[in-house]
C-alpha cells in the first residue's frame, strides 16, 4: 500500500497552478528581472535610449562614500527597530497573556498602530517630536536644545527608529500573543506548583517555547526596516540632516523617482536585495540551528 | 504608479461620461496637472470654464497629486503610449523633456495648430527659462512665480525705518538693529537652493554653472563654490550664530511661511505664489513685499521664473491636437487665462498683454494686492544676461539635494561652509557627468 496521498492528475494540478504562478511571474519577478537589465544599463527617463554599461553602476554606487554612509545608517536602523520593537512587544504580549482583568482591551489597543498608514504616523510622529511646536517643545523650554531632529542627526535617526518601532509593535504582539497562548496551561501551572516566580516562569518557560516565532519575526522586522520604511523618512526628515537618516530604501526612492536616474536607482536595489537575502540566509544557517520547533 | 493614474483617468472618464451625455461628441484629449489643494482646485476649475466656454472640445483634466508625481506618472504612461495630450511640468523638469524626444516643442506647436502667439511679449526671465538656447520657447508658461522679499513693517519701524533693505550689508545693519530692540528673530531661512543658491545667483548676476548654466551644452560644470554664494551663505550661518537669523523647517514644527505669518520672525524671501496665504495668515501686523536684497555694488539683474508651464507630447491624434490647441489659447490668453490665474491664486501675469489688461482694470492698486507687482519688475530687471536665463542642469533635482544636505551639515557645525559647498559641486559634477553619458549622443536644443 502507498505510505503517501498522492494526486495523480498532474495536468490539473499545473493548470490550477498557473494562474498564481502567472500572478508572481508578472508581478515579482519580471520587474526584478526588468531592475537586472537595468542596473547593467543607462537608462533614460524616456525610455530613449539605453546603453549597456557593465558594472558602471556598481562602481558608482559603491565608490560613493554617501552610499554606505546609507548602508551604515540603515542597518543601525534595522538593528534598533527590530530590537526595540521585539523586546517591548514581547513584554507586553506576557503581561497581556496573564488574562489580568481587563486584558482583551490591551490585546486590541496595541495592535491599532499596526493599522496606520507609515505616512499618517510619520506625520503624527513629526507634530509629537517637532522641537518647537510639539509635545517636545516643553521639554526643550526646560533644557534648550535637548531635543533637536531637524539640526542633530542622532536625534533625527532615533525619531525615525521610535516611529518605525511603535507601528510594527501591534504586528510583533500579535504574534507573541497567540504563541504563548499555544504553550499548554500545564506548564507554567506547573513551575507555580514547583514555586517559580512570574519572572522565573517568563524566562524558562515561556520565552524558550515561543522562540519559532521570535525567530520568524527577527526576520520579518529586519526585512521591513530594509525595504518598507521610506514612507516615515519621506514624511519626517528627507533623509537628513546631513544625510543622517538617509536609508538606502530612501535613497533608492529618491534616485529613482524623485530624480529619475532609473539605472542607479535599479543597482541600489539590487544591492538592498542581496543584502537583504544575505541576512535571511546567515539568520536560517545559524541562528535557525538554535530554535526548537515542537 | 502607472495603473494609479490609469484608475484616476479611468473614473474621471467615466465621472464625465454619466453626468453629461452630450459630452459623447466633443473632442476629448487629456490633460494633467501637478498643482494639489487651493491651486489645484483653481487649474480644476479653470478646466470647467474651458469646457463651459464653447461646445466642440472637453479637456479631461486630472490631479496627479504633485508637480513631481505629474513628472513621474507622464513619463510613465509616455512609456506605456498612454501619455495625456497637455501637461503641466514645474521648472525643474524642464531639461529632461527637452532632451526626450516626446514632446512638440510650443512654438512648432502653436505653428502647426494655427495659434497666433507673440513670443517676444513674454516677459524675459519667463520666456527665457523655457526657451531653448537660441530662444525658440518649447512650452507654454502658464503659473509663473518668482522670489521676493517679504519684511514686516511694524518690525522695521521698530528701528526708526519705513523701507526694506536694498541689499544684504543694510539688512545686516537692520538684523542687528532690530535685534537690538528686541525682535528675537530677524528672518527665517530654510536650506531651498531655489532662493538662497539660484534667485540669489540671479540677482547678482553670479554663475552657477559653466557653459551659461548649462544652456550651451550638457558639458556644463558646477562653479558655485567660487562665486560670492559662499559668503552669502557664510554670512546666514553668522547671522544664525548671532541671533538674527532662524532656521525654520517643517521638521522643527514650523516652516519659514508659518513663522513670518505668525509674526514670530520679521522677514523671510519666499514665492511671490505664497502672497495670498499671508493675506489670510499675516493679519496681525503691517507687511509688504520688496524685491530681494542684493550685493553692494551690483546693478540688479532679472531673477528666475519659478511654478510650472503646459507642454504638449508627441503621439497623439489630429484632433485631439485641435482640442489642446483651443484649451491652451484659452488658457494663456489675457483674459480668460493670466487672469484668471492671477486672480485666484498669487502667481504673475507671463505676458505684457495680461499685465495690460491688469493694470486696466487698476489690479495691482488695490490694497489687497499691493505689493504682488513687485515680482514683475523683479524678472523683468533685465532682460537676461548668460546666465540669468535660467539654470539648466542635468538631474538639479539630485543638485540641490546634495547641496541641501552639505549646507545642513555646515549649518550644524560638522564642516566648514567653503569645505561643504566644494564637495556638493564635486557631487553635483559626478552627477551632472553621469546625466550626460545618459543622453550621450543627444543636443540640447
Amino acid at each position: 500500500m502507498d505510505k503517501h496521498a498522492t494526486f495523480s492528475n498532474t495536468w490539473l494540478a499545473t493548470a490550477l497552478i498557473i494562474p498564481q504562478l502567472l500572478l508572481v511571474f508578472v508581478f515579482f519577478y519580471w520587474p526584478t528581472a526588468e531592475a537586472v537589465y537595468w542596473a547593467f544599463t543607462l537608462e533614460q527617463p524616456f525610455g530613449g535610449s539605453n546603453q549597456w554599461v557593465g558594472m558602471q553602476n556598481f562602481q558608482t554606487v559603491f565608490n560613493d562614500s554617501k552610499y554606505w554612509n546609507s548602508v551604515i545608517v540603515s542597518i543601525i536602523f534595522a538593528l534598533a527597530t527590530t530590537a526595540l520593537s521585539l523586546i517591548i512587544s514581547l513584554g507586553l504580549a506576557l503581561l497581556v497573556d496573564r488574562r489580568l482583568p481587563g486584558h482583551q482591551l490591551f490585546s486590541f489597543a496595541y495592535f491599532i498602530p499596526y493599522a496606520m498608514a507609515a505616512p499618517a504616523a510619520g506625520l503624527a510622529f513629526r507634530f509629537i517630536f517637532a522641537p518647537s511646536a510639539g509635545f517636545m517643545a516643553a521639554i526643550n523650554e526646560w533644557y534648550p536644545n535637548l531635543w533637536n531632529p531637524a539640526t542633530n542627526g542622532s536625534h533625527a535617526l532615533l525619531l525615525i527608529i521610535l516611529c518605525q518601532s511603535w507601528q510594527s509593535i501591534g504586528y510583533n504582539f500579535v504574534f507573541f500573543l497567540a504563541a504563548l497562548q499555544s504553550i499548554p496551561r500545564t506548564l507554567t501551572e506547573a513551575g507555580a506548583m514547583d514555586g517559580a516566580s512570574v519572572l522565573r516562569r517568563m524566562a524558562d518557560i515561556q520565552i524558550p517555547l515561543v522562540a519559532p516565532t521570535l525567530f520568524f519575526l527577527i526576520i520579518i522586522n529586519l526585512t521591513d526596516s530594509f525595504v518598507n520604511s521610506f514612507g516615515i523618512v519621506d514624511i519626517t526628515t528627507h533623509g537628513g540632516p546631513a544625510r543622517a537618516t538617509d536609508l538606502m530604501v530612501y535613497k533608492i526612492y529618491f534616485d529613482g523617482f524623485k530624480a529619475q536616474d532609473y539605472s542607479l536607482a535599479a543597482a541600489e536595489s539590487i544591492v538592498l536585495m542581496l543584502l537583504v537575502i544575505a541576512l535571511t540566509f546567515f539568520q536560517f544557517r545559524f541562528v535557525e540551528r538554535r530554535v526548537h520547533y515542537n | 504608479m502607472t495603473n494609479f493614474s490609469f484608475s484616476k483617468l479611468a473614473f474621471a472618464t467615466l465621472l464625465l461620461g454619466t453626468t453629461s451625455a452630450h459630452a459623447a461628441d466633443k473632442i476629448k484629449f487629456d490633460f494633467w496637472y501637478g498643482n494639489t489643494g487651493k491651486i489645484g482646485e483653481v487649474v480644476q476649475k479653470h478646466c470647467d470654464l474651458f469646457n463651459a466656454s464653447q461646445d466642440k472640445y472637453q479637456a479631461v483634466c486630472t490631479g496627479q497629486g504633485g508637480y513631481d508625481k505629474a513628472e513621474q506618472n507622464t513619463i510613465a504612461a509616455y512609456r506605456a503610449k498612454h501619455q495625456p495630450t497637455v501637461v503641466q511640468i514645474y521648472d525643474a523638469g524642464t531639461v529632461n523633456f527637452m532632451l526626450s524626444g516626446a514632446v512638440i516643442p510650443a512654438v512648432q506647436f502653436a505653428k502647426n495648430n494655427g495659434i497666433e502667439v507673440d513670443w517676444a511679449s513674454y516677459f524675459g526671465g519667463i520666456k527665457n527659462y523655457y526657451a531653448t538656447s537660441k530662444g525658440e520657447m518649447w512650452s507654454f508658461p502658464y503659473n509663473s512665480s518668482t522670489a521676493v522679499m517679504y519684511w514686516n513693517k511694524d518690525a522695521w519701524a521698530k528701528i526708526g525705518k519705513t523701507e526694506a533693505p536694498k541689499t544684504w550689508n543694510e539688512y545686516e545693519a537692520d538684523l542687528k538693529a532690530m535685534k537690538e530692540k528686541g525682535v528675537a528673530c530677524g528672518v527665517a531661512y530654510d536650506y531651498d537652493t531655489w532662493m538662497n543658491l539660484e534667485q540669489f545667483s540671479a540677482a547678482n548676476d553670479l554663475p552657477i554653472a559653466t557653459m551659461n548654466n548649462g544652456y550651451d551644452g550638457l558639458g556644463a560644470e558646477l562653479v558655485f563654490n567660487k562665486t560670492a554664494f559662499v559668503d552669502h551663505m557664510k554670512k546666514y550661518k553668522e547671522w544664525t550664530d548671532l541671533g538674527y537669523a532662524k532656521l525654520q523647517t517643517e521638521a522643527l514644527g514650523k516652516d519659514i511661511d508659518q513663522s513670518f505669518g505668525e509674526g514670530a520672525c520679521a522677514s523671510i524671501i519666499e514665492s511671490i505664489a505664497d502672497y495670498k496665504t499671508f493675506k489670510q495668515t499675516a493679519t496681525t501686523f503691517k507687511w509688504g513685499v520688496t524685491m530681494i536684497p542684493l550685493l553692494d555694488g551690483v546693478s540688479r539683474k532679472n531673477t528666475l521664473v519659478g511654478g510650472a508651464s503646459l507642454w504638449v507630447m508627441q503621439g497623439k491624434s489630429k484632433e485631439e491636437y485641435e482640442a489642446a490647441a483651443a484649451f491652451l489659447k484659452y488658457v494663456t490668453s489675457p483674459e480668460t487665462g493670466q487672469k484668471y490665474i492671477v486672480e485666484n491664486t498669487g502667481y504673475i501675469p507671463v505676458r505684457a498683454d495680461g499685465l495690460d489688461l491688469l493694470n486696466k482694470a487698476k489690479f495691482y492698486e488695490d490694497p489687497n494686492n499691493a505689493g504682488r507687482e513687485v515680482a514683475i519688475q523683479s524678472l523683468t530687471a533685465s532682460n537676461g544676461t548668460p546666465v540669468t536665463r535660467g539654470v539648466r542642469l542635468g538631474n538639479f533635482t539630485s543638485i540641490r539635494k546634495a547641496l541641501r544636505s552639505e549646507l545642513e551639515a555646515a549649518f550644524a557645525g560638522q564642516k566648514d561652509m567653503q569645505v561643504a559647498i566644494d564637495d556638493a559641486v564635486k557631487q553635483g559634477n559626478d552627477i551632472l557627468r553621469r546625466y550626460e553619458q545618459t543622453f550621450k549622443g543627444s543636443q540640447l536644443p
